[in-house]
């Protein structure tokens, strides 16, 4: 993340004509130094500021940074907390803070604020704390001089707590330095004992003494992830890799102490650090590279989690929760809104109910029928009375449709754990056996043969066997990390990499799941004047429409009628009865009028997406089978499934026949993934052997899954597939090769062969060449 | 050999001070943050506020 060599060095004066100054997206012809009115005022900002320099070092995506019009009725002022000493805290996740120049632009924007007191970003959590002097409603004045700079903002939410609030990563980092340091310390000693032969037997004993006191209190703190865990494997009754480490840790500790009381020639304790210490590591670069997916999951959610407006009996409005609302309460959606509760209105309601049942067209609900939570509303603003509070509605049903599904998912066994399950019994036979002949057979003193004995658990403390896997993680989640891909779950590559059948939802999955103009030959002009007066709206048309046409600044004057469309001067642009025309079956139709000419339809529909056939296509060279499930109607799947080319389809699937059928396909021995965005594929998801959720997807759809795509499209699909089963055979290769060591090294141990700087040499080097092995699994 | 009992205690305390160090780092949380640390450095300009933790 240095600032230097990648960012380049350039003035907003000297920018690349073709970027925005403010944003750096491309700039379309006609435009000078702007791609919209957002980006101007955030430039005149930032430069009132006296924070240009922001521009020079910013290392952001290209159009990250663009305004957008603000999200109504967000009140922060309940979320800014009262400090001891009077003062207001808030925190605050802000997404789009993604380099070095955005810490310091956000935090220098706020403490120009006079009553600011203190502003903190921390660029690995997205986490922003501000502290004022003064009231709390403030905090709305603070996240709206963010959000016009580009940045998104959202309350700090228990979500992303959970996520970020790592004490066990910090307990582990801490064992790691302390393991660390002793090691190091105690390898000082070692090695003076090992070279000084000529050593008289006091001086040893001194030196071992010494390396014991390092050595216990080190392998009893540092060890203790590797105890609780192992604690927590005898007590589930079966042998964990975690528990072959603690037995062989804490038996060559012992066995050392002995030999120091008894004055030995040798003690291990510099093999029973270094293994802690490099086991370690492997542990906290895993938790490091899945921390970071985690956290990226978190900021989507917080940034969809909303506040509803309840209308009071008084006609006035506030936001609150919607876990706050009660049955009965009366509520506005207005237009663009996801409905969060089910409830009924009183007025029609155009709403798009993609993510609930699969429809890809905006359906018309008369007056009094039910609404389901998780649709958008597509018309005009309407209030609502509540039917279910949050906790009995539809969302939370299909919330526990969805933990059941992976309750009976059952639990996947690792492949490291596959192999501690022969091992480890192994080589505590071994163990036993090696103490046995020497004390039994061969008659030597039982300090000796349990010497011998100690150094089979030492040797085989499966160093390279307990990085082989996590260090391949490491690498193929940073390379999927890099790509677009956040990978959730530990075991996620080894299930995707055994997938064998996809099995794909439409509407938002091979769909873009929102409107696009159908290119019908309207005149250009036409378009962009239209796009000019659709800019002044949030309404998913009006959006659609200036999308298909995003280079047209804003027109002079418009005004929204609500609910029915935009008027500037003469020039109306609404549904098409605002226009003076009958009204759409749809509902996915935008009329134009300039004055009294001739009125011009822009019809909209859900379009796949551009490499939606070339991934199914790439699915497919992988072994994959795709599949078709769908909630939507018969010709709109047969119809896109055709232009996918996927053989088989089945429609009108609702949630519990789509988990329904990923039930069946396992039970018929395969391995299903599924890809789906919406609430009713979470159910199908958590079911699946494997899943993934494109950009874009529902909160619960991305809770589900194991994976979600960040980037548009599913291209990205059949590249992680590659990656993980290349991530698997690297971590076989790694498992084999440790085995092999094992098999060498277990004879030389069992003979008393194996001298403690032997052990050590051997331990680093097979987990040298494990790990160089795993930065192979980085290339695709 | 007699030169080790000064030796071998002052590498202890010198690793033992750095220990220490690294844990105070971690109580203060400097390790949350390790990627904004590694831009902050860079930032050569006088903060208009002290930003405390």
């Amino acid at each position: 993340m240095s600032l230097l060599g990648r960012a380049r060095p350039v003035s907003s004066a000297a920018l690349s004509p073709a970027c925005c100054a403010h944003c750096g997206a491309r700039l379309a012809a006609g435009q000078e130094r702007f791609c919209c009115s957002g980006c101007e005022g955030a430039h005149a900002l930032v430069a009132g500021l006296g924070l240009g320099a922001f521009y020079g070092r910013r290392e952001t995506e290209a159009g990250a940074l663009r305004p957008e019009a603000l999200a109504p009725g967000l009140d922060l002022a309940p979320f800014a907390v009262t400090q001891r000493d009077g003062t207001q805290r808030l925190e605050l996740i802000v997404s789009g803070l993604t380099c070095g120049a955005c810490v310091w632009l956000v935090e220098q924007a706020l403490a120009a604020e006079p009553d600011v007191l203190s502003a903190r970003a921390s660029l690995s959590a997205r986490r922003l704390t501000v502290t004022w002097r003064g009231e709390a409603g403030r905090a709305n004045d603070l996240a709206a001089l963010l959000q016009r700079l580009g940045f998104r903002v959202a309350p700090w939410s228990p979500a992303c707590l959970r996520a970020t609030e790592d004490a066990e990563g910090r307990a582990l980092i801490r064992a790691l330095g302390i393991a660390a340091f002793g090691s190091m310390n105690i390898m000082l000693i070692s090695v003076a004992v090992w070279v000084g032969g000529d050593m008289g037997p006091a001086l040893r004993h001194g030196l071992h003494w010494l390396a014991a006191l390092i050595g216990m209190p080190v392998v009893l703190l540092a060890g203790m992830p590797f105890y609780s865990s192992a604690w927590r494997a005898i007590r589930a009754g079966r042998p964990s890799m975690d528990l072959a480490v603690s037995l062989g840790v804490l038996a060559t500790a012992g066995m050392s102490l002995s030999e120091t009381l008894r004055n030995g020639p040798y003690t291990w304790f510099d093999g029973a650090t270094m293994l802690l210490a490099l086991l370690l590591a492997g542990r906290v670069f895993d938790r490091a590279a899945r921390r970071r997916a985690r956290q990226s999951v978190a900021e989507l959610l917080a940034l969809q989690e909303g506040l509803v407006s309840r209308v009071l009996p008084d006609g006035h409005m506030e936001a609150v929760q919607a876990e706050a609302i009660a049955a009965g309460d009366r509520v506005l959606v207005s237009a663009g809104e996801r409905l969060r509760l089910d409830g009924v209105a009183t007025t029609d309601a155009l709403l798009d109910a993609a993510a609930t049942t699969g429809e890809s067209v905006p359906r018309n609900f008369a007056a009094g029928d039910p609404l389901p939570a998780g649709a958008v509303n597509m018309g005009a603003a309407f209030t609502m009375t509540v039917t279910a509070a949050a906790r009995d509605g539809s969302l939370a049903a299909m919330a526990r449709l969805l933990e059941r599904a992976e309750q009976a998912k059952g639990r996947f066994v690792a492949i490291a754990d596959r192999a501690s399950r022969f091992y480890v019994p192994a080589v505590h036979a071994v163990a036993a056996l090696t103490f046995a002949v020497w004390w039994g057979v061969l008659d030597a003193p039982w300090q000796v043969a349990l010497v011998n004995a100690v150094c089979v658990l030492l040797i085989t403390c499966p160093c390279a066997l307990a990085l082989a896997v996590p260090a391949v993680q490491v690498v193929s989640v940073g390379a999927l990390f890099r790509r677009g891909v956040l990978v959730t779950s530990a075991t996620a590559l080894e299930r995707l990499a055994t997938a064998d059948h996809a099995v794909l939802d439409k509407t938002g999955t091979l769909t873009e799941g929102r409107p696009v103009l159908i290119p019908e030959g309207q005149d250009e002009a036409v378009l962009a004047r239209a796009a000019a007066i659709a800019r002044a709206s949030r309404h998913p048309l009006a959006q659609a429409l200036v999308r298909a046409c995003p280079d047209v600044p804003l027109a002079e004057g418009v005004r929204e009628v609500p609910g029915q469309g935009l008027d500037a001067g003469t020039a109306r642009l609404g549904s098409p009865a605002f226009c003076g025309l009958p009204p759409s079956a749809d509902g996915m139709t935008l009329v134009f009028r300039e004055g009294s000419g001739e009125p011009v339809r822009f019809r909209f529909a859900d379009r796949m997406r551009d490499d939606a056939p070339a991934s199914v296509a790439a699915l497919a060279g992988l072994g994959l089978d795709a599949e078709l499930l769908s909630g939507d109607a018969e010709g709109a799947v047969a119809a896109i499934a055709w232009q996918a080319g996927i053989a088989e389809w089945r429609a009108g699937v609702d949630p519990v026949a789509k988990q329904a059928r990923i039930a069946a396909l396992k039970a018929a021995g395969r391995r299903p993934l599924m890809v789906g965005d919406g609430i009713n594929d979470a159910a199908a998801l958590a079911a699946a052997h494997v899943s993934a959720s494109p950009a874009g997807a529902t909160d619960l759809a991305q809770t589900a899954s194991d994976l979600v795509l960040q980037r548009e499209g599913l291209a990205a699909l059949p590249e992680a597939i590659r990656i993980a089963r290349r991530a698997q055979a690297i971590a076989r290769e790694n498992i084999g090769f440790s085995l092999l060591y094992n098999v060498l090294a277990v004879p030389m141990a069992a003979l008393g062969l194996v001298t403690p700087l032997l052990a050590a040499v051997v331990m680093a080097s097979s987990s040298l060449v494990v790990v160089l092995n795993a930065l192979r699994a980085g290339k695709a | 050999m007699g030169v080790l009992i000064y030796l071998i205690p002052a590498s202890l305390l010198l690793g033992l001070i750095g220990l220490l160090g690294f844990l105070w780092a971690l109580r203060s949380r400097q390790y949350e943050d390790l990627d904004g640390a590694a831009a902050r450095i860079l930032f050569d300009d006088k903060p208009r506020k002290e930003t405390p933790q």
